[in-house]
């Protein structure tokens, strides 16, 4: 009796634990979905209750002054491109890495590896010289072109084509088909799952990129929207109490993210966080 | 077929590399090409006004480095217990809500870096939901975003002393006195750390995650016939098949943790009294802003070494801990 009752207490204590790392983890999303149909003195004075004293849609007109509709849409323009491109061209060089035979494959797999090494941050100042160099700082293919290759989903790829079979490109060799037929014909179709996970963490990974982003342009028209909220949050734009305001923009902008992440929830949440799987 | 991708990771990761090592050693000012002819090599200048010559330069990457440091330090050993803790608690077989409780916890980690910044301006703010909440427990909750003062150094005027020691005061490193080293976290500091942890730790539970379910029933059952209690169970048997898994963890974190840079950006651009300062963000100021870029490519090659040292100083620990650490990772 008196066991059974302690495994009960320890139960319910874990349970409790659960629910306050809970309210911890998303209590913020609530307060700020709320706050952003707020007015900016009931925002101030009610900071705990996330549900308005009286519901107001300034935030989001005001939003639309600010070139929202513009950031969002050069946002979907990255994310599309890159998306497409690292689909492309990572699934081509994981295949090539994982298969074809020529001299040097190790090295050049050694080299992804180093460069996934190499921290981000570091890269900035690089990245603005070659851009600059290249004649393409400032307009949509310098904010697309460095992104829509990454050495990571490389290794994905590569990994994937290691654990599939080679039997049936082999017959298809024996059919008479070339590498590249056999590449988008037969073994594209069959990575999915791979091409899948490619997809959710490239649209993902474009679409809050905000560091890369903001070393490719100057002008304001090219802003996206992590860097227009960016802007609009480091004060260029805006004051310091305009909190449903900035809230808004940072809800809205979560939504795509959300949608994408509930739908394909099974494979994310399969487990190995995509990026560093095993 | 490799070669687009071999073109692509030259001409954006290799040459950009080279790129930026010449002109950390050269005297471009931002106009024109870094190799036009009035561009000249100015040596190993940059390096030495951040590392050795006393000034601006080098005071500023001393307090950069030491509150980068004292991130690092928070953030990663706590980042990494809550993701094993909670990732052991949502493993459990019989626990119902085992879906909602993961979603809840990995939610912030899909969401941009600057809807978080946002979220965070907001809570931690001076009308924020932190503080009404510590004024409901009947205390006062700080400025955080405005206030300064370092923790420990909070901590040592708790404890009587609130003057420098002589010796602390008058040496010290990198340009900055002891003492300063000393200081801790600034209260604004905290408020970022707690934006790192809460981001991050729900990625890092995905990761143990599968390393957990990857342990063999048998293996736990055995343990509890031989008479081990949870205690036990969980150093003898969880804990070192997950090495692997927390040797990944701790790079990642690692990795990360040293090139904060989006949330200073976002949130302090420094700020205050430059306690939020990180070599990332230095580095980005000091090219893109002041236009220094021998200076800031040297800044970031700097920052590139500390987190070579890092992680091979963490991999040789752990090594000796255990044989079969990271070799999976």
């Amino acid at each position: 009796m008196n066991r059974r009752m302690r495994k009960l207490a320890k139960r319910a204590l874990l349970y409790l634990v659960l629910a306050i790392f809970a309210v911890i983890y998303i209590y913020p999303f609530l307060l700020s979905i709320g706050t952003a149909f707020k007015t900016d003195p009931d925002a101030m004075a009610q900071p705990l209750n996330p549900i308005p004293s009286h519901w107001v849609l300034t935030a989001f007109s005001e939003l639309e002054q600010q070139d929202f509709l513009r950031w969002l849409a050069n946002s979907m323009i990255v994310a599309v491109f890159v998306t497409a491109g690292r689909l492309l061209f990572d699934s081509m060089a994981g295949y090539a890495l994982a298969r074809l035979r020529f001299r040097g494959r190790g090295a050049v797999f050694s080299a992804i590896i180093a460069v996934m090494a190499v921290p981000s941050v570091v890269l900035l100042i690089p990245k603005f010289l070659v851009l600059k160099q290249l004649d393409i700082y400032n307009s949509y293919p310098g904010l697309i072109i460095p992104l829509m290759t990454d050495a990571a989903g490389v290794f994905i790829m590569r990994q994937f084509f290691l654990s599939v079979h080679p039997s049936i490109e082999e017959a298809a060799k024996i059919d008479g088909a070339g590498v590249f037929r056999i590449y988008w014909s037969v073994v594209l179709p069959m990575a999915r799952p791979a091409l899948m996970t490619l997809t959710i963490l490239s649209f993902q990974g474009s679409w809050n990129d905000f560091s890369d982003i903001l070393v490719a342009h100057q002008s304001p028209s090219l802003d996206t929207l992590t860097t227009g909220v960016g802007r609009l949050v480091s004060g260029q734009l805006g004051a310091a109490t305009q909190y449903p305001l900035e809230l808004a923009a940072a809800m809205a902008m979560t939504i795509p993210v959300a949608i994408v992440f509930f739908v394909f929830q099974k494979y994310i949440m399969r487990g190995g966080g995509g990026a560093v799987k095993e | 077929m490799t070669a687009p991708v071999i073109v692509l990771l030259l001409v954006f990761l290799v040459a950009p590399i080279v790129m930026a090592a010449w002109v950390s050693l050269s005297n471009w000012n931002g106009i024109g090409s870094p190799f036009a002819s009035d561009v000249s090599s100015v040596g190993l200048k940059n390096y030495q006004a951040l590392l050795t010559d006393p000034g601006l330069p080098q005071q500023q990457l001393g307090e950069s480095l030491r509150n980068n440091l004292y991130y690092v330090i928070f953030v990663v050993p706590v980042q990494t217990a809550l993701a094993l803790g909670l990732a052991l608690a949502v493993s459990r077989k019989r626990l119902s809500g085992r879906g909602f409780f993961r979603t809840a916890y990995y939610f912030p980690s899909i969401t941009s870096s600057v809807a978080v910044s946002v979220i965070f301006l907001y809570i931690f703010g001076s009308t924020g939901v932190v503080n009404a909440i510590i004024s409901s427990l009947g205390a006062h909750g700080p400025n955080w975003f405005d206030d300064p003062s370092g923790v420990l150094q909070l901590l040592y005027s708790g404890l009587g002393v609130t003057q420098a020691p002589a010796a602390l005061a008058n040496h010290g490193f990198l340009g900055l006195p002891w003492w300063q080293w000393l200081a801790g976290p600034s209260v604004a500091m905290i408020a970022l750390i707690v934006l790192a942890i809460w981001t991050t730790s729900g990625t890092f539970m995905l990761i143990f995650l599968p390393a957990i379910y990857a342990i063999p029933a048998e293996l736990e059952e055995a343990a509890i016939m031989d008479g081990a209690n949870t205690w036990q169970r969980f150093w003898r048997v969880t804990f070192p098949m997950l090495k692997p898994a927390l040797f990944l963890v701790l790079t990642l974190g690692l990795i990360g943790t040293w090139q904060v840079f989006d949330q200073v950006y976002l949130i302090s651009q420094g700020n205050p009294a430059g306690t939020t300062l990180t070599p990332a963000y230095l580095s980005y100021l000091t090219s893109f802003g002041n236009q220094q870029w021998g200076q800031g490519a040297a800044i970031a090659f700097i920052l590139f070494a500390i987190i070579v040292v890092f992680t091979v100083l963490q991999r040789l620990v752990l090594k000796d801990r255990g044989a079969t650490a990271g070799d999976r990772a």
